[in-house]
């Protein structure tokens, strides 16, 4: 069984002029136990609100409309405050983009860390103390033992996500969600807290959701991914697959985008829509090169693809039977192999 | 590092105090006549009838009129360092001995003002801001708006008028030491509380109520709620030392004036406190001590901006390093 599974999941924002804004629409997929999911999209298009849904922290203004979250079988949008607050923590935890606020500038990041423990199990101040160090050697702080009486303002920010790692997983939760926890820190110092991230990932056998527009950091890291647009999943695959051979012209766009050396940038034509009055039909028609008639009337819904024709992927047709079962895309026409149509 | 900082601090307010030193030691060369009559507290009549030339030229010696203005005002700082604030004309005594005198009055008031405005104050405005809409953020409101548009005379008639008049029972007026009768002093106590201190937690709600509902936005908010903390630690523990932060720095001021004394309140229950000392120091033409009272009312001000500094950089651990 799956550690989650997302069913269908719908949430709408109230927004103050009495509309209503759908964040994210009728999303599903799966995360499996020790599994990385790479969730990409562009700002706007609802990676976060679907990170904040599954851990129940959504704005007051937003609400799960529809559809199931089932983390180990048992459905999150139906837990009570209280119910929740026994699994935030301790069965999934969450590190966030902005290391630089979302530490609390006015206690020490050992009291941080160790009040974790203290919430979720029945322990002292010393114990818990230790038990902070000791995740601090886990995400290589160095001299953990010093850092435990530092405030926030006195660590970079490389340290500050280190701080925040060493919270989400200071219970060894089942699922931790890491919501673009790189973003806001400088290539290098990337490249060494996704290093902290995924050693500890494979050494805890994590399942990880991890959030990103970066698709060269999600390529090296996710086992699968998810391409979400305008507040639906498009395309869900295998993540090796997903970069030789997109199924859905929107991930087909995507990465096209990536700047490469010697090849001239194709930026997707147009911008996204305005989430308050979506368009009818595919939500990427009116920016998809190969929309027809079809698509700008009815909705594709995200449902299993056929494997690409041998002839273009040879390389895995054998071994990935299994998987091309998994490939996923929300399209009426999907590509059949990089570049098929164009 | 709190040291060093308190230290620094500390010598950052002497050129306050000198300025402040100098503005008291002007006051009484501004007033227009003879300062030796002044500080006498003469008030008019045949001079001869009331002040006596020895007593004349005692205090002519004292001032140094003849010497330079610099020399003057060296000489009054010298004493005032050394808590020699000069004698009060009307009582004869030593001005330092009336304001310590009337000191424990004002300063119990203070504090019970502070304590009860706090006490309303703080579970009010958190409340107002967790709950924003609900009947307590109303409730919160009602009483800001009630403490901001109110005159504290008015509403100390109104409870005069209702408890010492109407259902008799508290006094009005006056004030009992609390080694004397402890009943009778929370009893006078206790009208001239409510009234300063519905004011000090009117200022004090809006201020809490404004900033919680800035933190509870912040992105530590829900750090803390994605650890699986009760609401009582993420409200109690994270939001709210930050937001005293900003707190802190209000009810310094507000408590240097309460400390100060309330003169419209203190003269109306008749608190021999020391703003009514002012008050009545002024009315008698009681220079000597209307100058003590100023400097010493001047340096409360000062020590509790300081104070509320040191606190500040107590609470946020970002301060002691600019």
């Amino acid at each position: 069984m799956a550690i989650l599974d997302v069913r269908n999941l719908t949430v709408d924002f109230n927004l103050d002029d009495g509309g209503t804004l759908r964040a994210v629409d009728d999303s599903s997929f799966t995360i499996e136990r020790g599994e990385v999911m790479g969730l990409v999209g562009e700002s706007g298009s609802g990676k976060s609100v679907t990170a904040l849904a599954i851990m129940r922290l959504l704005d007051s203004q937003a609400d799960i409309t529809a559809g199931q979250i089932l983390f180990d079988g048992e459905d999150l949008a139906a837990k009570s405050e209280a119910e929740m607050r026994a699994i935030r923590g301790r069965r999934i935890s969450m590190v966030f983009q902005e290391p630089m606020t979302s530490l609390n500038p006015a206690y020490t990041v050992g009291d941080q860390v160790s009040e974790v423990f203290r919430a979720h199990f029945d322990m002292g101040f010393g114990e818990s103390k230790q038990r902070a160090i000791e995740m601090f050697e886990r995400v290589k702080i160095p001299q953990p033992k010093d850092t435990y009486g530092k405030f926030p303002h006195e660590f970079s920010g490389g340290m500050r996500q280190r701080v925040m790692i060493a919270i989400a997983l200071a219970c060894g939760p089942d699922l931790l969600i890491a919501d673009e926890p790189t973003t806001a820190l400088d290539v290098t110092i990337q490249a060494q807290v996704l290093s902290v991230i995924q050693d500890l990932q494979r050494d805890m056998g994590l399942a990880l959701l991890f959030i990103s527009h970066d698709l060269e950091v999600v390529a090296q890291l996710c086992d699968k991914v998810a391409v979400m647009y305008g507040a639906r999943i498009m395309e869900v695959s295998e993540s090796t697959e997903l970069f030789s051979s997109p199924r859905h012209p929107y991930t087909d766009g995507l990465l096209r985008s990536i700047p490469r050396r010697g090849q001239p940038l194709t930026p997707i034509a147009g911008t996204i829509f305005d989430l308050r009055s979506p368009p009818d039909g595919c939500r990427f028609h009116p920016r998809c090169p190969y929309a027809e008639d079809r698509c700008r009337r009815e909705m594709p819904e995200l449902r299993v693809v056929e494997p690409v024709a041998a002839s273009t992927d040879p390389g895995s047709s054998g071994d990935s039977g299994g998987t091309g079962d998994r490939r996923q895309a929300a399209c009426h026409f999907p590509l059949t192999g990089a570049g098929a149509k164009a | 590092m709190l040291i060093r900082y308190s230290i620094r601090r500390l010598l950052e307010t002497i050129p306050t105090l000198f300025i402040i030193s100098v503005i008291v030691f002007s006051l009484v060369l501004l007033i227009p006549g003879d300062r030796v009559l002044v500080m006498l507290g003469y008030s008019g009549g045949d001079i001869a009838d009331v002040i006596s030339p020895e007593v004349y030229a005692a205090m002519e010696i004292r001032l140094g009129v003849h010497d330079p203005i610099p020399v003057q005002y060296w000489r009054w700082l010298s004493r005032a360092l050394q808590g020699d604030l000069g004698t009060s004309a009307l009582h004869s005594i030593p001005v330092i001995d009336i304001i310590l005198g009337r000191l424990p009055a004002t300063l119990y008031l203070a504090f019970a003002s502070i304590f009860f405005g706090a006490l309303l104050a703080i579970p009010l405005g958190v409340a107002a801001a967790v709950r924003q809409g609900t009947w307590v953020d109303r409730l919160a409101n009602g009483i800001v708006l009630f403490g901001l548009v109110t005159p504290g005379f008015w509403v100390a008639l109104m409870l005069v008028l209702l408890f010492g008049v109407y259902l008799g029972w508290l006094p009005t007026i006056g004030y009992t030491a609390p080694q004397d009768d402890f009943v009778q002093f929370v009893k006078h106590l206790t009208l001239p509380t409510i009234v300063l201190g519905l004011d000090f937690a009117a200022n004090l709600i809006r201020f809490i109520r404004t900033d919680f509902l800035e933190q509870m936005r912040e992105d530590y908010v829900r750090t803390a709620r994605a650890k699986g903390l009760s609401e009582r630690l993420v409200i109690w523990k994270h939001i709210f030392k930050n937001s005293m932060l900003a707190t802190v720095t209000v009810l310094g001021f507000d408590i240097s004036r309460l400390l100060g004394g309330s003169t419209v309140i203190e003269t109306l229950f008749a608190y021999p406190g020391i703003s009514f000392l002012l008050i009545q120091s002024i009315f008698n033409r009681d220079f000597a001590t209307v100058q003590g009272v100023v400097l010493f009312l001047a340096m409360i001000v000062i020590f509790m901006n300081y104070l509320a500094d040191i606190l500040y950089a107590l609470l946020n651990p970002r301060i002691r390093y600019e």
